[in-house]
């Protein structure tokens, strides 16, 4: 597929995952993610892949961590409600260093919530996306064509580092359509996987994927070195986006959706000769802190800019260290900021400046 | 110029159905504004039959419409967090109601299609228009077989037969005078394989008075449905 197609955001990841060499999807429907379980059901059969609506989203996460522990690529795909229903088995993948790929299309909650587009999982993603002391990766897109980029990234990064991956979009993204390009076709060499749980064939010793530890330890031993590999990541895996940044006086800070409108505030604001600028964050976790490192410094004031009630706003003040003014703004529960409500908060600060 | 006269060999009640994302909406809504305004005189009543997917649907743009004097009958708990999957008791009036010029905008797919079943032995009661409307450029519908292919389910979802294809090809806001071009011999095999006459072809607004598109009597549509994202 060298051509440009129009694409939904939800098909687009299931077609990237599928190019990504992904052949196992285990999922359960919801609003707004159905359409990539959806063309996952179309497209699995006729590439010899494996579709599977299980009987709950319980059963599908943990089918996951089966097939990912037997090697394959494999992945599951949600929504908010669902996603807090798979966080047990993500637990026990970190817990086991399986790597898959979970997406999460959010909608409004907290509880069923709602059924249109919000970003109040960015705590649960990037803080506690289950129990115990373990971190997954977590990707942000914010355009269709950056989904079918980052899904493949995902999977690799999940290899390489033998963690839970997740896609971290929300109901705008998985929506609407834009036109996608998907990159040319090259042998897929998916990396050995000697770990996997996939037959000894009385060729070497069994292989056993647990993540229960009797002695205290071992399992502080065990995560202690899981944690030098989280700041290996930290070091090397930060992700971010930067527009009108070199001058900007007041810097927004936002992810997917969210960014999309903040990108169209900054060129208002601009207009109005206020240097406003956009970093985006690519991946949340681990967060881009190193963007941070001279804006801290050169701009005059942050500005998070979500659809939550303020969550991934302490991640910027931690970026910031208290050296510049962090203010938040946003909508929650299934509303979208419009451009005109960011420039609000943007004339606002530049008004404290 | 917009090649309105189409519009004219549109019965009463017209359906339009394709495979999701290929513009049903977009086209609906502009349709209905560009009805309104070639005869003032005419009721026209919009149905917003989508129930299958809460995002992006005629019923978001009640006000946009209604501005136009067009009357909008939607999914009673349309775009609120109660919305469910029931259609209005109000859609049979526009059976009896010989007044206003209805278009059907339904669903995606057979999927969509099926909640425009229930009324198939009403409209064909009538004479109707069946608008099958397809764009090359959606991935799983980019050839004219596989957007055949969809019309038969949704043929058999809904029990009616198609009477016009719409090309309604293009690629959002990166179109070209030659995303056009390159998709009209798509549009019209797929009216070659169904048999039926190809009604129109849109393109974007935005290229309207480019030389290259000029003599193919295009329709020129507004984008209407899009993200919130922009000012």
């Amino acid at each position: 597929m060298e051509e440009k197609f129009l694409m939904k955001g939800n098909e687009a990841l299931a077609e990237a995952a599928i190019q990504a060499g992904c052949r196992h999807f285990f999922g359960y429907p919801i609003t707004p993610q159905t359409e990539l379980a959806a063309y996952m059901a179309k497209k699995m059969p006729k590439v010899g892949g494996t579709y599977l609506q299980a009987e709950s989203e319980l059963a599908a996460a943990n089918m996951v961590l089966g097939a990912a522990g037997a090697g394959v690529r494999a992945m599951t795909s949600s929504s908010s409600p669902g996603i807090s229903l798979k966080s047990e088995a993500i637990s026990y993948m970190a817990g086991s260093d399986i790597p898959a790929l979970i997406v999460n299309v959010q909608r409004g909650g907290p509880g069923l919530g709602g059924i249109q587009p919000s970003q109040s999982d960015y705590w649960q993603a990037t803080r506690a996306t289950g129990h115990g002391d373990f971190q997954i990766l977590v990707f942000a897109p914010a355009s269709v064509q950056e989904m079918v980029d980052l899904v493949g990234l995902a999977f690799d990064k999940g290899d390489e580092y033998r963690m839970p991956a997740m896609i971290l979009a929300d109901g705008m993204l998985g929506q609407m359509m834009e036109p996608v390009k998907f990159p040319e076709k090259s042998e897929q060499h998916l990396p050995d996987k000697p770990w996997a749980c996939c037959g000894h064939q009385n060729k070497r010793k069994h292989n056993v994927l647990n993540s229960l530890f009797l002695s205290p330890s071992e399992l502080e031993n065990l995560i202690i070195e899981r944690y030098k590999r989280y700041d290996i990541i930290k070091e090397k895996e930060q992700r971010w986006d930067e527009y009108m940044l070199d001058d900007s006086d007041i810097v927004l800070v936002a992810y997917g959706a969210s960014a999309r409108v903040s990108h169209t505030a900054v060129d208002m604001a601009r207009e109005q000769g206020i240097k406003a600028g956009l970093l985006r964050p690519i991946t949340l976790w681990p967060y881009p802190n190193k963007a941070f490192e001279k804006l801290k410094d050169t701009a005059k004031a942050f500005i998070s800019v979500e659809m939550s009630m303020g969550q991934m706003v302490d991640d910027v003040r931690l970026a910031v260290e208290c050296r510049k003014p962090v203010y938040f703004t946003g909508r929650t529960g299934g509303k979208i900021p419009n451009p005109n409500e960011v420039l609000k908060k943007i004339t606002e600060v530049e008004g404290t400046l | 110029m917009s090649d309105l006269n189409f519009i004219e060999r549109l019965e009463r009640i017209t359906v339009v159905c394709g495979h999701y994302g290929s513009g049903k909406t977009n086209f609906s809504l502009n349709l209905a504004m560009d009805m309104a305004k070639k005869n003032s005189s005419k009721n026209i009543t919009l149905v917003d039959l989508d129930i299958v997917n809460p995002y992006f649907r005629s019923s978001d743009y009640r006000e946009l419409l209604e501005n136009s004097g067009i009357h909008v009958i939607a999914p009673k708990y349309a775009g609120t967090n109660l919305d469910t999957p029931a259609l209005s008791a109000e859609i049979d009036s526009v059976f009896c109601n010989d007044d206003t010029n209805v278009i059907f905008d339904v669903g995606g797919d057979d999927a969509g299609a099926f909640a425009l079943g229930r009324y198939s032995d009403k409209i064909k009661q009538e004479k109707y228009s069946f608008i099958y409307l397809v764009n090359r450029y959606r991935n799983l519908t980019s050839t004219p077989e596989a957007s055949v292919e969809i019309l038969g389910e949704i043929m058999c979802a809904c029990g009616l037969m198609p009477s016009y294809i719409v090309n309604n090809s293009h690629l959002q806001w990166e179109t070209t005078p030659e995303t056009i071009t390159d998709a009209l011999s798509y549009g019209e095999k797929i009216a070659d394989i169904v048999n039926v006459p190809l009604l129109c072809t849109t393109a974007p607004d935005f290229l309207k008075n480019r030389e290259k598109l000029a003599d193919l009597g295009l329709y020129y549509v507004k984008s209407i449905v899009r993200p919130p994202f922009y000012s």
